[in-house]
């Protein structure tokens, strides 16, 4: 059974110039110990539905759809029911880390904090589990007494990381983990979270718009545009042969070192990612497309088969299945 | 006119000879008033490189490795404590009228499309600054609609009128290039051209890119940290670690069969190939006001940290002597001991 199930889950936000769709009807499921990428370029959406995992998403925005947390749905609950939740169910590792944390809060209490919120006066295993957590994230003992500006990027993440993990949840959102690092603090990162996965078991929403990342890290992989997903499958797959116009222009843009192909060739699209306020008709993709053809710009195209466990949003694709 | 390491004995258009750059790190105020001492940041400690006409050189290496401190120096934004830049074979030298007229040949593009662009300026205004600035003598509407079909902005008149939100990412930084073409420069310095820019959208400026190299015989000098983009366009790549070039050569040769650890590392972790192990270096890049003793690189050496090199006897060597670029085939430099070892030259001590 699916830890996580998005069914047709749709974002409006409310904007003085009206709603502005930041997602437009997903679906996703994420099973246990199975680690889900998601990825797209700003304003894809693909944050918004991290927000709306927790319901964190600013007051009056609409959210339609379901999101059930094992079986149950998040947009449903209580208050009361949905602090409880948070953190120990389903955590969020934002982007960022270096600005989440409390500049003047000592980062062992700032970790120790999670796991009290959620079990009241246990101050002891607090302490206990702090010091489990940041050996598991490779911190050294000492640095728990540190405040954030004492620590370097690679170690502020860390302890997101650790806060994230405190009260053991059953799903982990990581929102551009290792975005704002270096290459080499990034591969430090991602080997982490790589051994935790595998160690703890964990159920992960990875979201990146670095595509070359996901496929380290990630079981499957859904690509996004213009509120949607557009094409989705195994990581590898995905990512070496992508069926989708767009997922093979994402791709480009991170070319394996060495390969021929893209040997002083760049490529690219042209445009910009489309503004939620104003979406192509038909396919959103199509203004930009270079392979569009009649009927992609009024027929909305849906998720076709193409292939074991992979989906693509393209007519081509679903041309090719039907004949 | 003098060889640097990686370089061939073409006319060069730029040369930086043995370029230091230092910044005091002032002492915070409490510790200040306690009688704490300032110290120094050798942001760029004893860098050469040559840039040949119509060649892209990418300039790569994490954050605080002294790229774009170098980049700035070389557009005279910053003063070098030390060494030399000559621009066809004059010192670019620091009075003011001497920079102008070099800034006009060597023109910056900017990492952020949407900062480096007055939002209350129209894209015919931005583009028109540079020529206003330096005075430049001609039409200046057909100089302006020239750049901007340069830079791939067709036809330019449309154009004239809009304003920088009006046009998409990949425009504004279009516009951007169109303001440093307009000056017929000789040498673009692009820092991070297109990591602000979506990823879909950064193939067609790099592809510009190349175009403008191509077409008008441009020189790039394009500072980054993704080796992916250097793969795609340069011709040359010059890896940096705390303040100094490691490595330096063909991007091919770089790129596919480096030889320097640190690039072997950086190459290992954005690599997508299969069986190549990523060698996954401890700790963070070092500070440039504590550069270690030795060669630089050796707190953080997978060599060093495995033992090999205590297994070829160099270990004493990496720990102990700073060394210098050689050149292991011809216009491939690095500068380590275990390839000075295994060439059987002794490891050149560094001449700084």
């Amino acid at each position: 059974m699916s830890v996580l199930s998005l069914r047709d889950l749709t974002v409006t936000y409310q904007t003085r110039g009206g709603g502005l769709p930041a997602v437009r009807g997903v679906d996703l499921d994420v099973n246990r110990g199975e680690v889900v990428g998601l990825a797209g370029e700003s304003g894809c959406g693909k944050s918004t539905i991290a927000g709306a995992i927790l319901r964190m998403l600013p007051d009056g925005t609409d959210i339609g759809g379901e999101v059930l947390l094992d079986g149950e749905d998040v947009l449903k609950m209580k208050v009361g029911r949905l602090r409880a939740v948070r953190w120990k169910d389903a955590s969020i590792i934002f982007q960022g880390a270096m600005h989440s944390l409390n500049p003047v809060q000592r980062v062992g209490r700032q970790v120790a904090e999670a796991y009290i919120t959620h079990n009241p006066g246990k101050e002891k295993e607090a302490q206990a589990r702090v010091t489990k957590l940041f050996e598991q994230v490779g911190l050294t003992e000492g640095r728990v007494g540190d405040y954030p500006h004492q620590l370097s990027g690679g170690m502020k993440q860390r302890v997101m990381i650790a806060m994230a993990l405190a009260c053991d949840p059953k799903i982990v959102i990581a929102d551009e983990p290792t975005t704002a690092l270096d290459v080499m603090v990034q591969a430090q990162v991602l080997r982490l979270l790589k051994k935790l996965q595998a160690d703890l078991g964990l159920s992960m929403i990875f979201i990146t718009h670095d595509l070359s990342v996901l496929v380290d890290v990630c079981d499957r992989i859904a690509i996004m545009y213009a509120g949607k997903i557009v094409e989705q499958g195994r990581a590898k797959a995905v990512f070496e042969t992508p069926e989708h116009p767009y997922t093979k222009a994402l791709a480009g843009a991170f070319p394996d070192i060495g390969d021929d192909r893209y040997r002083l060739a760049p490529t690219g699209l042209g445009g910009d990612p489309p503004d939620p306020a104003d979406i192509p008709s038909g396919c959103p993709f199509h203004p930009r497309c270079a392979e569009r053809f009649e009927g992609c710009d009024t027929t909305v195209p849906d998720l076709y088969p193409a292939g074991e466990g992979r989906r693509a949003a393209c007519l081509l694709v679903r041309d090719r299945s039907d004949a | 006119m003098t060889q640097a390491p990686g370089g061939t004995r073409t006319e060069s258009l730029l040369e930086v000879r043995d370029l230091k750059v230092v910044f005091a790190a002032q002492a915070g105020l409490l510790s200040g008033l306690q009688g704490g001492k300032s110290r120094y940041a050798r942001a760029v400690d004893g860098v050469s490189l040559d840039i040949r006409p119509g060649e892209i050189l990418a300039l790569a290496g994490e954050s605080g490795c002294g790229k774009t401190t170098l980049a700035r120096t070389v557009l005279g934004l910053e003063r070098p404590a030390q060494g030399e830049i000559r621009f066809e074979g004059e010192p670019i030298g620091s009075s003011t009228r001497k920079l102008r007229g070099y800034r006009r040949k060597v023109q910056m593009i900017f990492q952020d499309p949407s900062g480096a662009l007055n939002p209350r300026q129209t894209v015919y205004e931005s583009v028109a600054k540079g020529l206003r600035i330096h005075k430049v003598a001609g039409d200046e509407e057909r100089l302006v609609a020239q750049a901007l079909s340069q830079a791939g902005l067709r036809p330019p008149e449309r154009f004239f009128m809009r304003y920088p939100h009006e046009v998409s990412g990949g425009q504004r930084q279009r516009v951007i290039i169109a303001g440093a073409l307009a000056l017929q420069p000789e040498l673009l310095v692009a820092d991070e051209p297109v990591s602000a820019l979506d990823a879909s959208v950064r193939g067609e400026i790099l592809k510009l890119l190349l175009k403008l190299r191509d077409e008008l015989g441009l020189a790039i000098l394009v500072v980054t940290h993704d080796l992916g983009l250097a793969w795609m366009i340069a011709d040359r790549v010059a890896v940096m670690y705390l303040g100094r070039i490691v490595e330096i050569g063909p991007a091919r040769q770089i790129l596919k069969d480096p030889q320097h650890p640190y690039t072997q590392a950086l190459l290992s972790v954005v690599s997508d190939s299969e069986g190549l192990e990523q060698i996954i270096l401890r700790g963070e890049p070092p500070d440039p006001t504590r550069i270690p003793g030795g060669c630089r690189f050796n707190p953080r050496c997978q060599i060093v940290a495995s033992g090999k090199a205590a297994e070829l006897g160099i270990e004493e060597r990496c720990r102990t002597q700073d060394l210098a670029l050689e050149e292991i085939t011809s216009g491939h430099s690095a500068a380590c001991h275990v390839l000075s070892a295994a060439s059987g030259k002794p490891g050149n001590s560094s001449p700084t």
